[in-house]
């Protein structure tokens, strides 16, 4: 790999086009609106097209001009479709965005003698060209590229430092922010068309589709990690920045080890990002599925472990039945759990030394009982409590007590104790133990 | 311009090649027809049931995710020394990409927080840029031209083989007559999943059924529409359906209609003109009519309900009138309205004056509801420059007050309100009281007033005040 000034080019425009669109893309995702940028960066082809066929050049000010226009279009469509005709709103938009790309891609097949514009360069891009039309600023041979995306992210960061509050607002309960004062329909507008503005700066250097990619994944990774907006913006500009270096390395690295040479920047991007946010999502700190279920493993484990101290307890107060034993039909009867966490409560029992084996049964050791000691209290003076303040009839007292029993501490005991006026037998007539 | 008009023109099909296409005589252009057409139909059906479940937008999500699935296939193909093109081939790896994406769409929103809109986002943006890098490493391969591939994205009829025509058909056939086999249970899962599963309905099966149809329709969609506008085929035709009608079944029906003309036109017209990508003319036919029925829509068009809203606006404003003119008279003599007196000429008037007053409307207004109930024979001003009922527009008139007056009285007993505050409320519901419920109010509120009389107003009216 021969990393040259020409690869610093093209992750700086990388960078900054997912910068810009991962910061708007925030407040599309908080708004349930993700699939507008997936409509506004289809719809606005026409736009192109027709600033392609006018002016007969790739000027950008005609360009940014016909893209917005048409960008604004497709928000004021999809909602006046939605509104008037009463069609759902996700529909209105694929009514609204595939009707616009089909005229854009026939405005540009019919253009095609005029103008040196095809589809395939809206859809990804050619980022590997973008160092090669430069312009001197400072001295310095800059791509216009960068310039024109340094100046989009100027702006969109501008909109969202200077309309901070508003866009927090209107975002999280829009009815609220028009009655005080943020109007939500104009943020909505003013953000619709500062989405279109960097779809339209975006789409020759990097493409449409990154320009979904970049508005929707880094912030939905960063909504895996945190629930506060400001950290959330940061995280997903980082997410994106390491998404844009990432992808141009991956390009230029991946296919070598199945035999080629490199391969398209833009689409790299997009895969980097996403293996960025499935990454967060398996292994994510807070909402990680992987976290989650260990959590989930933990908790089931505690609960396993303390009804089987409560069974060994309970089988010892029964004193006359020796031919019950626990086993793992016994746990399953009890609690509706597998062998699995049968012999994990077991396993982690013996090495905790709550239960050792007595011939070939299980016996609870001083620690175990105490512990089932409390447990059982627990479960007893909640069966109290429950029969006297919600008056449920006996029979159905243990199924609550039994879950209860689990998340009661020391001091909720005591405010039990004290509520049930010190009972010493539970409303089945058993011995609350001490 | 002539310029234009002449290139225009150039560009025109001649007329044997006009004939050609729409007789069908070419046997490869009527086998494209019926396959579009045929896939218009099952796109249209399968479309009604994700707009109903506010699902509409999966399939696009799907549509971009077969892409990866499509490069794949090609660079199996092509390792294995075909030439790549195998159109069952890379269907079948475009039909596994696309439940890969679908399945991952359900695991992001199953397991976090994100809604399915981000989670549609993330699938579709992600499953392109992997079907991009491949395509990348594609076109740099030695063996075998990626040239065809682009034409998934875009769709392109005219690179359609006899056999890939047989194939579209007949997949599309098969997804009709499963829907239709489905259908009691599909439209159940519209309309109350969760009250489906409570009547052992297995939903979550279903529900697996009907994104594999999605998925079937937005594969055999690939060649012709393309994967961008793959999803117009599922939004569009049910989408305008829902304009003509109420019912799910006729709904299904016309989404299928619409699906099917939309694309035999598009299938015609790209024949005709060959360079114009197939599936931005499909869908631009289908956008068409989407617009004719958003217009005039049977059921919920723009122009019925307007007309709707224009009718009942009319009613209330008669209604309106007719009972300011019927309180007038009867302010200025309650014994003067009393149908003891037969002629109506014996009635007195009212100027127009008190009614411009009695009443937040303009005088134009005001003019325009005089003259309209003049010409249908309810008021007629007479030589005192007043107006006065005709015998018609007495018992009309004499009804409304009546049913004003009900529900003033139904309101103040009922709902106990304060009779100043009455007249208001009863002003909204007095235009659509039915006659079963002016009969439940009369037989509630009055024991024996006879029909004849007036019903006495409940409170002052205004300028007894």
């Amino acid at each position: 790999m021969n990393w040259t000034d020409l690869d610093n080019w093209i992750v700086i425009t990388g960078i900054l086009s997912a910068l810009s669109c991962a910061l708007l893309g925030n407040f599309m995702v908080l708004r349930r609106l993700s699939m507008m940028g997936d409509a506004i960066s289809h719809a606005v082809l026409p736009g192109l097209a027709a600033a392609f066929l006018i002016s007969g050049s790739r000027d950008s000010i005609t360009m940014f001009f016909g893209a917005a226009v048409v960008g604004i279009l497709t928000a004021v469509f999809t909602d006046l479709i939605h509104r008037l005709g009463k069609v759902e709103e996700s529909a209105s938009m694929g009514v609204v965005f595939t009707t616009l790309f089909a005229v854009g891609l026939i405005m540009i097949v019919k253009g095609a003698d005029a103008v040196d514009l095809d589809p395939g360069c809206v859809l990804y891009g050619a980022i590997e060209l973008v160092p090669l039309d430069t312009k001197t600023v400072f001295n310095i041979p800059v791509p216009r590229a960068v310039i024109v995306l340094t100046t989009v992210f100027v702006l969109n960061a501008l909109f969202v430092i200077f309309f901070y509050k508003e866009l927090k607002i209107s975002s999280f309960d829009p009815e609220l922010a028009t009655t005080v004062g943020a109007n939500a329909l104009w943020m909505h507008f003013i953000l619709m068309t500062l989405v279109a503005v960097t779809t339209v700066a975006s789409f020759e250097s990097v493409g449409s589709i990154l320009v979904i990619a970049m508005l929707i994944v880094p912030p939905a990774t960063a909504w895996l990690i945190t629930d506060r907006l400001r950290t959330m913006i940061l995280i997903s500009l980082l997410i994106a920045e390491l998404s844009a270096v990432l992808g141009h390395v991956g390009a230029l690295k991946l296919p070598n080890f199945i035999g080629y040479e490199d391969t398209s920047t833009a689409g790299m991007i997009a895969v980097a990002s996403g293996a960025l946010f499935f990454i967060t999502l398996f292994f994510g700190p807070k909402h990680g599925i992987v976290i989650k279920s260990v959590e989930r493993f933990w908790t089931l484990l505690r609960i396993s472990r303390e009804d089987i101290l409560g069974l060994l307890y309970r089988l010892g107060e029964l004193k006359n039945v020796n031919d019950l034993q626990v086993n793992s039909d016994l746990f399953r009867k009890v609690t509706g759990y597998g062998k699995g966490m049968y012999f994990s409560a077991i396993i982690s029992l013996k090495l905790d030394k709550k239960i050792c084996v007595d011939n070939g049964n299980f016996k609870l050791t001083d620690r175990g009982k105490r512990m089932a000691k409390s447990l059982i209290r627990s479960h007893r003076l909640w069966e109290a409590y429950l029969h006297k303040y919600l008056n449920l009839p006996i029979d159905h007292l243990h199924f609550s007590a039994e879950r209860f029993e689990h998340v009661t501490d020391s001091k909720m005991q005591k405010q039990l104790l004290l509520k049930t006026e010190l009972p010493t037998q539970d409303p089945h007539g058993k011995d609350i133990p001490e | 311009m002539n310029k234009i008009l002449l290139n225009i023109y150039s560009q025109l099909p001649e007329r044997t090649d006009l004939m050609r296409v729409l007789l069908l005589k070419d046997y490869n252009t009527r086998l494209v027809i019926v396959g579009v057409m045929l896939l218009g139909l099952a796109g249209g059906i399968i479309g009604t049931f994700m707009l109903l479940r506010k699902r509409s937008l999966m399939g696009d999500a799907v549509s971009h995710a077969t892409l990866p699935g499509i490069a794949i296939a090609f660079m199996i193909m092509v390792a294995n020394g075909g030439d790549g093109k195998f159109l069952p081939g890379l269907l079948s790896g475009a039909f596994l990409s696309g439940i890969t994406g679908m399945g991952l769409i359900l695991l992001i929103t199953q397991t976090s927080h994100l809604k399915e809109d981000a989670a549609l986002g993330i699938v579709l943006s992600v499953f392109f840029g992997i079907g991009v890098s491949i395509l990348g490493i594609i076109q740099k391969m030695s063996k075998g031209s990626a040239a065809g591939l682009e034409s998934f994205i875009y769709g392109k009829t005219a690179s359609m083989l006899t056999r890939d025509a047989y194939l579209i058909a007949g997949t599309a056939m098969i997804i009709v007559v499963l829907c239709l086999f489905l259908f009691k249970e599909f439209s159940i899962l519209c309309f109350d999943q969760d009250y489906a599963g409570t009547q052992g309905w297995p939903t979550v099966r279903l529900d697996i059924a009907m994104m594999l149809l999605v998925v079937s329709v937005t594969v055999i969609g690939l060649q012709s529409v393309g994967l961008i506008l793959i999803i117009a085929i599922m939004v569009i035709p049910a989408a305008s359906a829902r304009f003509w009608t109420d019912s799910l079944f006729r709904m299904v029906i016309i989404a299928a209609v619409i699906g099917a003309a939309s694309g035999l036109f598009g299938a015609i017209l790209s024949a005709l003109f060959e360079k114009l990508p197939a599936g931005a003319i499909i869908v631009l036919v289908s956008s068409f009519i989407f617009s004719v029925s958003l217009f005039f829509g049977y059921s919920r068009g723009l122009c019925i309900r307007y007309f709707m809203s224009w009718k009942l606006e009319k009613k209330v404003s008669r209604q309106h009138l007719l009972r300011s003119i019927c309180e007038g008279i009867e302010n200025f003599d309650k014994n003067l309205l009393d149908t003891q007196l037969k002629k109506c000429s014996q009635r007195p008037g009212i100027t127009l004056d008190y009614l411009l007053s009695d009443r937040s409307w303009s005088k134009r207004k005001l003019l325009k509801l005089l003259a309209e109930a003049i010409s249908d024979d309810l008021v007629y001003r007479g030589a005192d420059d007043k107006y006065h009922f005709t015998e018609d527009g007495f018992v009309e008139a004499k009804r409304i007050v009546r049913n004003h007056r009900l529900w003033e009285t139904y309101l103040i007993f009922y709902a106990e309100l304060a009779p100043g505050k009455v007249d208001r409320d009863a002003d909204q519901i007095e235009h659509v009281l039915g006659h079963s419920m002016v009969d439940r109010l009369e037989r509630l509120l009055l024991s024996e007033q006879p029909d004849s009389v007036l019903l006495p107003s409940p409170h002052p009216l205004a300028d007894e005040k």
